[in-house]
């Protein structure tokens, strides 16, 4: 982990004042660039403008400082920087670098506006932008809502474009020669009228100080590595078991440590008695964290055992004891104003009025763990006025802060080193394992403890995918045509509950609620959508796609359900819906054709097809299931998407991918329930995740027909679970309304 | 205790009922093996006991007879085996944490079935658990490797 600052102490950082502010390329004028966090670190003598790229001895290191949480988001980072510095691919170093307000993300707040996605309007685009400028303000540096690369595309190409003009004018200025007329390949400046050449290294610390001439970003035609599929850069790691998550520090007399926590979340701890406990092989110290109870041992597996073999009076939920005390909750929700009315066009009232015919049906999903393969850790070292956390996460300058709250210390004197996230899906954007790390270490001043939860304190200590509950009417005229769609969900908001563990107070509405049926690329006459904040008082957080997860559940089985009604089919009936919507009839009309939708397929199969703008992306996905002894098996599933300009082909394949199996998974078994107040569901043997043998046949295709940059994380989860539900019903006949699906039917 | 590890001698002091993962992990420093959920369920923490795949965080160290080989004895960065070369070229690992176990599982798979079919892969391989989704590359990959393997 110390790598950066190794490097940094024997580098030369260069680039320009141009990246962090872009001052030179008119980008970023409205405030002055943050401060080069890589300062800190740099012995006396070195130098550093850039914020991105690092030269020493060795070599370009690039600064990637988003988390990798399996989306190859570093290795695509790296690429942006690559392709403007002109640095061969093999050559290219990358680490995650420090916290810092440079590294803030602004592509995450312009996401935030309340403006569909396909909405162009000047209101919307100006909303955008100024959205990306309080992104730059707050200065939060967050890896989340899909949205690194779009974050990244102009910001990392500028770090390198800049780097490679300073180098280039430190090398004419040695040949005294006009830096314009200099070229650069391979990590080296050459001047094409002699043939002379000189490696980045050999001019890095005069680059330093260079004040190049500001050139425009070289045109997408030009490209060698974006656009293209780059081995990634964390591969050969992850395939020899040397790359290294937060589980895998190890610091010199390090101690290990594990905690429980109230089951009943957000309760209190009443008392404990670790008599038994202190007595048992291996165990330092006993901790009281305030809302649960930390051993420190020698070793992981002597911590998890006397942290168990304590006893412990918890006290009571803040929130009903049991699931159907949740539903409840949920059911009085809808007499709530409704938080959010993002889509009200025309009259639903009128509509329902003078509808003759109309269908009506309640949806439900429940809540989800995360389950990150890697069980929640984090590592740190607490000396008098300073701390060190070592930990997988997607907000680092969160943990920064409040660990420094929780050890009385300022900001500045904490540092967090991230590593590699062994998943994260949402649930590392929390900062509660390096919280209790952080009390831990305290606890043994001069010591580096390694805290990790065991499996069951992860799948109980959960900030769950927010249960919900949605209620859909359709209204048709005399001839069946579609007059009126009228949605209702309630459900916990995600947003205001992560705010307020983040101390912000919010107002206004939550698109959360109501993500992937407000902001539908589809024009009914009549088309309201009312989101209900509902009280219910288990933590929730974001889960990969977020609302939408449940949202797109729900819109795209009842746009099933409208087209079974209608006794039309469902993809035509879509792409009437779709009729001033170009971009998403696209992915429509490629995702039927490529899945033959619509030919005769064989008795005992069954085809379901769903559409989710999400993430700035639009994703079609037919899904394909057969019956086999009363089992259903997934066939196949065809996947379409179009984010605009793909970034990495391969990983964009691979980011599809993983979201449909995620999004699967949930469908078919995905449930957190609740009795006395404490989640159900412990292990993977009671939660457990698609397997190879249950894995369907994939196909892929992308098009790249929209303008704005979508992202890739996220928005291949929510058409798979409607697909795969609308695919049972063609099958079967049944229409399922409540997630997981093997509540109603086995699967393989 | 003495424990035979990817070929090297290790003499430890621990329970014999203590799992092999954490004397791997926390007493011997063999990080790469995994932790994932303590009972067996999610194979991120496979390794081979005289070539046959166990999980060790479900093996008391004092059951262990013979070798272990862990993810560190099978390739490295600079030496790659073929598994993991075939692991590389179909850029099969997302967030990576399952993927030892998963060669782990692999390596010992093709070791009894140099060319194995798709159902003895899912057979095989059915006990490790991957939430990135890496699975249709992961097939990818072990007929990739079967065939660098047989040639």
């Amino acid at each position: 982990m110390g790598k950066l600052k190794t490097i940094a102490r024997r580098s030369f950082l260069i680039g320009s004042v141009a990246v962090a502010g872009g001052a030179a390329f008119g980008v970023y004028t409205y405030k002055k660039p943050y401060a080069n966090p890589l300062l800190d670190d740099l012995a006396e003598g070195d130098a550093t403008l850039n914020p991105f790229v690092l030269i020493n001895k060795d070599g370009v290191t690039i600064i990637t400082p988003r988390a990798e949480m399996g989306q190859g988001i570093q290795s695509t980072l790296a690429a942006m920087v690559a392709e403007e510095l002109d640095v061969a691919w093999e050559s290219v170093k990358f680490e995650h670098g420090p916290a810092a307000s440079a590294y803030y993300n602004n592509a995450m707040f312009a996401a935030g506006v309340p403006f569909n996605e396909f909405d162009k309007s000047f209101l919307a685009e100006t909303l955008r932008s100024g959205m990306k400028k309080l992104g730059k303000i707050l200065a939060i540096q967050l890896t989340g809502g899909s949205t690194a690369t779009i974050d990244g595309i102009d910001k990392m190409r500028m770090a390198g474009c800049s780097a490679r003009e300073a180098l280039k004018t430190a090398a004419a200025e040695r040949w005294d020669v006009e830096a314009a007329s200099l070229k650069t390949e391979n990590g080296a400046v050459i001047n094409p009228a002699n043939g002379e050449k000189l490696d980045y290294r050999e001019i890095a610390s005069e680059a330093a100080d260079a004040r190049p001439a500001t050139v425009p970003l070289r045109d997408p035609s030009q490209w060698k590595y974006l656009g293209k599929s780059m081995p990634r850069l964390d591969m050969p790691a992850k395939a020899t078991g040397t790359a290294e998550f937060g589980i895998d520090v190890r610091l010199d007399d390090m101690l290990y440590a594990s905690v429980r926590t109230n089951p009943k979340l957000g309760g209190k701890m009443r008392s404990y008695d670790a008599a038994e406990a202190k007595k048992m092989p291996g165990v330092v110290k006993v901790v009281d964290l305030g809302d649960g109870v930390g051993v420190i041992a020698d070793n992981t597996w002597r911590a998890f055992n006397a942290v168990n073999a304590i006893e412990v009076e918890w006290g009571g939920a803040p929130y009903p004891a049991t699931q159907a005390g949740m539903w409840e909750a949920l059911e009085k929700g809808f007499s709530l104003d409704p938080l959010n009315t993002l889509r009200d066009d025309g009259d639903v009232v009128k509509a329902s009025a003078d509808a003759p015919d109309g269908i009506t049906a309640e949806y439900r999903a429940p809540f989800l763990a995360h389950s990150c393969m890697e069980p929640m850790n984090a590592t740190a070292l607490v000396n008098g006025d300073s701390a060190e956390i070592w930990t997988g996460t997607q907000a680092p300058g969160i943990v920064e802060q409040f660990a420094a709250e929780a050890l009385g210390l300022d900001t500045e004197q904490v540092k967090v080193h991230t590593t590699f996230l062994g998943g994260g899906f949402g649930r590392r954007g929390e900062y509660d394992a390096a919280v209790h790390a952080a009390k831990l270490a305290n606890a043994v001043k001069g010591k580096p403890v390694k805290m990790t939860w065991t499996r069951e304190e992860d799948m109980t200590h959960d900030f769950y995918r927010p249960i919900a509950l949605g209620r859909f009417n359709a209204y048709f005229d005399s001839s069946k045509n579609l007059k009126g769609f009228d949605a209702k969900v309630s459900s916990p908001s995600p947003t205001y509950d992560a705010m307020g563990r983040l101390g912000f107070p919010v107002g206004g509405p939550d698109p959360q609620l109501t993500e992937g049926i407000h902001n539908q690329p589809i024009d009914i006459e009549n088309y309201r959508v009312y989101g209900y904040n509902a009280k219910v008082g288990v933590p929730v957080g974001f889960w990969r796609s977020v609302g939408n997860s449940f949202g797109g559940f729900f819109h795209e089985s009842f746009l099933d359900e409208i087209a079974h009604h209608r006794g039309v089919d469902p993809v035509e009936m879509r792409l009437q819906l779709m009729a001033n919507h170009s971009v998403a009839k696209a992915v429509v009309e490629k995702v039927a054709e490529m899945s033959n939708w619509g030919s005769k397929i064989n008795a005992g199969s069954g085809m379901g097809f769903a559409h989710t703008l999400s993430f700035g992306t639009y994703v079609a996905q037919v899904v394909k299931v057969s019956q086999i002894d009363g089992e259903i098996k997934i066939d196949k599933v065809w996947c379409v998407a179009d984010p605009g300009k793909v970034i990495d082909p391969q990983n964009f394949e691979a980011q599809m991918m993983s979201g449909i199996i995620y999004g699967l998974t949930s469908a078919i078994m995905g449930e957190i329930t609740f009795e006395d107040g404490e989640a159900e569901q412990f292990n993977f043997p009671d939660y457990d995740a698609m397997r190879m043998v249950q894995c369907p046949e994939m196909e892929f295709a992308t098009l790249s027909n929209k303008a704005r940059l979508g992202g890739a994380g996220e928005p291949g989860t929510p058409p798979s679970i409607p697909a795969l539900a609308n695919a049972i019903f063609d099958l079967t006949g049944e229409r399922y309304r409540e997630l997981p699906l093997n509540k109603h039917i086995d699967f393989v | 205790m003495k424990l035979t590890i990817n070929g090297k001698a290790h003499e430890i002091e621990v329970e014999a009922d203590m799992p092999l993962l954490w004397v791997l992990r926390d007493e011997l420093g063999y990080t790469g093996t995994k932790f994932g959920c303590g009972v067996a369920a999610c194979g991120a923490c496979t390794v081979h006991m005289n070539g046959e795949p166990i999980r060790s965080c479900s093996t008391a160290v004092g059951d262990v007879e013979g070798e272990i080989t862990t993810i560190e004895g099978i390739g490295t960065p600079d030496n790659l085996a073929a598994i993991q070369e075939a692991w590389i070229e179909e850029q099969v690992a997302q967030c990576g944490y399952c993927q030892s176990g998963q060669i782990m599982s692999a390596a010992a798979l093709l070791q009894t079935s140099p060319n194995p079919s798709d159902d003895e892969i899912d057979e095989a391989m059915s006990g490790n658990l991957c939430r990135c989704g890496t699975y249709p590359r992961i097939r990818a990959a072990i007929k990739s490797a079967a065939s660098k393997m047989e040639g």
